[in-house]
């Protein structure tokens, strides 16, 4: 291939430049990954919800009745309880608790490195691993109901009782929220100092600091991940089938099952791939109505250095 | 996958760097006064206890995974005598050493497909100017946000009708064409480098691969070492893919298998209460990553710092 060729006057608007079609060749490998494995399957994924299909007869058009099905399902709310439920408690959770952490990083100098490892670490841990390391820490007569004793408190059963399970999950949540904490570290980092030292002389208190220099300055960072791990925790899965569900079904499964788990067991188990593909698409239209309303509200909340307000 | 994008720069000499603007920032703190010395001894408490808290569930693993079978549920730390016969016992009962194999494999074959893939995607992205580049950009972050959910099915159909169900390639195969949030990333490392250099190699002769495969890829070696443990990562712990593609015991992976050990030694829902052996499976599962974790820390934590920084 020569430039020669690459320039030749082949006539019209479909001429392009050399620089073009090595640009081409470059996202050639995306252009057919995203045809055949994301743009395809949406729509084929639409055009199976309207369809009962379970592989191995063909697909048989049943209109909306998938999706009205959705309204008399019963397991449906539930689901969309459970999940609503964990995401509210899990997404302040890791938030504020990172946030804290990172905070108390900044004010140990050298030893933040050290301190920065540990928390990172249950994070490359599998989920399987942690959904059955969890098995243990969370019975009844775990060694967090071990622990609560020491204090004085009676723990509950948070593999069994429904009141509990979700909060019992959240708690293991909290032991993998590294990679927030590293977040927050790094955007408190890039906080001037010099605001602070003028903030003190004007006299204003610690909260008055908190509030008025440190959110406003890794408001991107707590905006970032709070999309993210509300986009997570809406699609929880692996380590609550592992604890929960399979081959055998476990003692708290209403109060565990989430929304992915009841779209997994639909698809894969009972093989109702038209139900499950209208499942799938009723959670893409929560998951994109959610994080419309988080980047609107964002655009009060989050200030860009540099921006005028 | 929660991570995203970044601008970590040269990579190799962050650290440093990093623990140097450490040490000014504390020395800002550190006024001399018993009061500040009093809030550091607080801090450094508050932390130890953290620590506590964060290493805690990883000894409770590892002195699970050594009791009996009778002891496994009580509360004592050190079990003695220490049962170590757990672990070869917990190869002759299920196919480990397979599992552990198939893990290897795919998580090899994706990290390496992926990391390849993307970098050239993210190359066009970076360097080359070409009709409509922001819109298809926006298209690439876009699919980011698309729920796994919707294309499972599909994707199944896919490869079920390549007759590749029950085989290991859908857990890697699909890397071979990029991965949005990769593509973002190295995107950010490649705009970093200077334009110059590469018009200086034009004016040489070199050609567009050439570009790429001479001064793009060797001066973002930190940044694909990062894709590269990241979707080890990510490969080493996924369960939903294995779960919807294979069948036979022999082809799981370690986090499928351990999953299937779960189902059938819960003795909460029925099964046989061998959970001790359940335990030395999950270390099996666990300490690989651990492992390359302490190897690699410096790329998975500036690739996550960076992460959110521009959110």
């Amino acid at each position: 291939m020569t430039a020669a060729t690459a320039s030749a006057p082949s006539r019209g608007r479909w001429r392009v430049s050399e620089e073009t079609r090595w640009a081409f060749i470059f996202l050639l490998p995306w252009i057919v990954g995203f045809v055949i494995f994301t743009a395809g399957p949406m729509i084929a994924s639409f055009a199976i919800s309207f369809t009962q299909y379970n592989v191995i007869r063909p697909p048989e058009f049943v209109g909306l009745e998938n999706y009205l099905r959705l309204l008399d399902d019963r397991r449906i709310p539930l689901a969309l309880t459970n999940t609503a439920i964990y995401a509210v408690l899990h997404v302040p959770g890791v938030i504020i608790l990172a946030l804290a952490l990172a905070m108390l990083l900044l004010r140990v100098g050298r030893a933040a490195g050290f301190f920065r490892t540990i928390f990172y670490m249950p994070t490359v841990t599998p989920a399987v691993a942690v959904g059955t390391l969890f098995l243990l820490v969370l019975a009844g007569n775990g060694v967090l109901n071990q622990a609560l004793g020491v204090i004085g408190l009676n723990g509950p059963n948070w593999l069994s009782d429904p009141d509990w399970v979700k909060p019992g999950l959240v708690i293991m949540s909290l032991w993998t929220l590294g990679s927030t904490v590293v977040i927050y570290f790094a955007a408190l980092r890039n906080v001037p100092l010099e605001l602070y030292e003028a903030a003190r002389i004007d006299g204003a208190n610690s909260w008055q600091q908190f509030r008025n220099i440190t959110i406003p300055f890794i408001s991107g960072a707590l905006f970032f991940t709070i999309i993210v791990n509300t986009i997570a925790s809406l699609q929880i899965f692996a380590e609550v089938f592992t604890m929960f569900f399979g081959a055998r079904s476990g003692p708290a499964q209403s109060s565990a099952l989430f929304y992915v788990v009841y779209l997994f067991q639909k698809a894969f188990e009972d093989l109702q791939f038209g139900y499950a593909s209208a499942m799938a698409w009723l959670l893409f239209v929560i998951v994109l109505a959610i994080t419309a309303v988080q980047i609107r509200l964002s655009r009060r909340f989050v200030y860009y250095e540099g921006e005028d307000r | 996958m929660s991570i995203q994008q970044g601008q970590v720069g040269g990579g190799a000499p962050m650290a440093p760097a990093v623990a140097q603007a450490a040490g000014v920032r504390a020395a800002a703190f550190e006024a001399p006064s018993i009061r500040s010395r009093l809030s550091q001894v607080v801090f450094i408490g508050l932390l130890g206890l953290a620590t506590f808290l964060f290493v805690f569930p990883f000894i409770w693993l590892i002195s699970a995974s050594l009791k009996t079978r009778e002891n496994v549920f009580s509360n004592e730390l050190f079990p003695m005598p220490l049962h170590f016969e757990n672990y070869p016992k917990i190869f002759e009962i299920a196919p480990v050493a397979n599992w552990f194999l198939n893990s290897v494999i795919v998580g090899l074959l994706a990290a390496a497909t992926v990391t390849v893939s993307s970098a050239l995607v993210a190359f066009a992205f970076a360097y080359f100017r070409f009709p409509h580049r922001n819109l298809v950009f926006g298209l690439v972050l876009a699919s980011m946000m698309l729920p796994g959910a919707v294309i499972m099915i599909p994707n199944f159909l896919i490869w079920n009708a390549l007759g590749q169900v029950n085989t290991l390639t859908p857990l890697w195969a699909g890397n071979l064409f990029g991965s949005a949030f990769y593509i973002f990333l190295l995107r950010q490392f490649f705009l970093g480098l200077p334009r110059e250099l590469f018009e200086a190699a034009r004016v040489d002769g070199a050609s567009y691969p050439r570009m790429w495969w001479s001064i793009a890829l060797p001066l973002t070696r930190a940044a694909l070492i990062v894709v590269f443990i990241f979707e080890l990562k990510a490969s080493w712990t996924d369960l939903v893919r294995p779960l919807i593609f294979l069948r036979d015991t022999a082809l799981f992976t370690l986090p499928q298998g351990l999953k299937s050990l779960v189902d059938r030694f819960n003795p909460q829902i029925g099964g046989q209460g061998e959970f001790h052996l359940v335990m030395a499976a999950s270390v099996i599962v666990t300490v690989p990553m651990i492992i390359i974790f302490f190897l690699a820390q410096r790329y998975f934590v500036e690739g996550i710092a960076t992460t959110g920084s521009k959110g």
